[in-house]
């Protein structure tokens, strides 16, 4: 395994099969009365987050502490970093105080390759910026060879903001990797001129595309993260790229809806959809706690660099 | 240098034999479940079960356990040790859990097991099964049920061949003499 996890290009095909082969065994651990494994003892996971996070904040925690790792959960407000320290003191702070693993969320991308460089612990990047967010693609990379038994050959559509969504990032490289057809579909302010070249298709007509998917996999619409306007109005967005009752009816027999969280309903997807029995939202969240052990297990269980 | 220490019809009667054995020690199978040890230990179970149904009829339940998670050396190799399947379908509190594993050596996987198994439930009592016996324990372990005993040197390498796995039955002892 490698010794960090930055982008989804750190990883090659078999790299992600056997991560989402070990991530197996654990889901089975997380059905157990008992969910906790003495793997990691004595190693210390910190959980970084400068940025707000619900779901991928707790799940690494669950993950680390079902590994029984030592758990750190550091945030910017609460902390020194609200008193201005900088990254790099920050991170040697955290150096010198042991940590095994370092768990980043941060708004600018490219931050967790720089901690790399100051830090001799394990790097996972849990979000940076517009860049990526590789645990995220790595679970519903799960999630879809679960429900539908491979990844090769799937018909897959990542609906909505590209141009702002490191998760569509990360998907989109790691089901090329794996060999799936994968199409972006949203409106063209929001769909990065670079696309092409990752070896996607690009379509602005998401009625042509949604009767052809195995997988609809549909982007939150980031306000947050929108300083231009990129749509004239929400209305506008929901009605033409929103994944609407009816959009949803035109889905293939056994096809899957899927979201990153968190949703906002009625805007990029509606709300009864995001109830359908073929919405797997909620097994992606529970998923996101196996991939995560199963890259802690990997990345820590391997002892050291050095002496390896 | 090696030498086949058992030929198939020497497993196929060592577990004949075990089958027997468990069925005298724990006055027949009721509370009786199997839990083989990945990855050969499994196939190891499922033999004893289906001689303990010719035996005597019943069908004993069969689980499998992965111990990697459990074990002591993690981070002391350069790989994170391979992880495979536990599937263990059926309530172990109050059941005697019998332990399946090929060969039995310096008993920290039989630790590991133990303690993997605690964490689904509290078993009655636990026992071992091993099909070979081959010496240097460095905890204090010992099998119930033995197929063979096999003086080894430490240095030796002892390997178990199951027909479902590997194509034929046998125990070869690789020696470093």
């Amino acid at each position: 395994m490698k010794e960090h996890l930055l982008s989804m290009h750190d990883l090659t095909a078999e790299d992600v099969t056997r991560v989402l082969d070990t991530a197996e065994s654990f889901r089975e651990v997380g059905s157990r009365v008992i969910k906790k494994v003495p793997a990691l003892r004595g190693r210390t996971v910190v959980n970084f987050f400068l940025e707000n996070s619900t779901r991928t904040r707790i799940s690494f925690e669950l993950a680390a502490k079902r590994l029984s790792a030592d758990v750190i959960n550091f945030t910017a407000s609460g902390s020194s970093v609200a008193k201005g320290e900088s990254l790099k003191d920050t991170a040697l702070t955290l150096q010198a105080m042991g940590a095994d693993a370092i768990v980043i969320r941060h708004s600018s991308s490219g931050s967790p390759l720089q901690l790399t460089r100051w830090v001799d612990a394990h790097v996972l990047n849990a979000g940076d910026g517009t860049h990526e967010h590789p645990t995220q693609g790595l679970l519903d990379l799960y999630t879809m060879r679960e429900k539908l038994g491979r990844l090769e050959g799937l018909r897959v559509a990542i609906v909505g903001d590209v141009l702002h969504s490191r998760v569509a990032r990360s998907l989109s490289f790691g089901l090329v990797k794996m060999g799936a057809e994968v199409t972006l579909a949203g409106p063209p302010t929001l769909i990065p001129p670079d696309a092409p070249g990752w070896g996607v298709q690009v379509s602005y007509d998401l009625d042509e595309v949604v009767p052809k998917l195995d997988v609809c996999y549909v982007l939150r619409v980031q306000k947050e993260r929108q300083r231009l306007e990129f749509f004239p109005s929400v209305r506008e967005y929901a009605r033409l790229f929103g994944l609407s009752r009816e959009r949803a009816s035109m889905l293939p027999e056994g096809s899957l809806v899927m979201h990153p969280g968190p949703m906002n309903r009625g805007v990029e997807i509606a709300s009864d959809v995001a109830d359908l029995p073929q919405s797997v939202i909620e097994e992606q969240v529970t998923n996101g706690i196996a991939i995560r052990m199963a890259l802690l297990y990997l990345m820590l269980g391997g002892g050291n660099q050095e002496v390896a | 240098m090696s030498a086949k220490v058992m030929e198939p019809d020497d497993v196929r009667r060592a577990l004949t034999r075990i089958a027997h054995e468990i069925l005298e020690r724990d006055k027949g199978v009721d509370d009786v479940v199997l839990v083989g040890i990945a990855d050969r230990g499994d196939e190891l179970a499922h033999r004893l079960a289906r001689e303990i149904q010719r035996i005597e009829g019943p069908e004993v339940p069969v689980g499998v356990l992965d111990i990697t998670f459990y074990r002591d050396d993690i981070g002391l190799r350069a790989e994170a040790p391979e992880v495979h399947e536990t599937r263990i379908a059926f309530d172990v509190s109050g059941k005697v859990v019998v332990l399946v594993d090929d060969v039995l050596f310096t008993g920290r996987t039989i630790r590991s097991a133990m303690d993997a198994l605690m964490d689904f439930g509290r078993p009655r009592k636990i026992q071992l099964a091993v099909l070979v016996d081959r010496g240097h324990r460095e905890l204090p372990i010992r099998a119930d049920y033995v197929g063979k005993n096999v003086p080894t040197s430490r240095a030796d390498d002892v390997r178990v061949l199951i027909e479902e796995v590997d194509g034929e039955d046998a125990v070869v002892v690789e020696g470093a003499r």
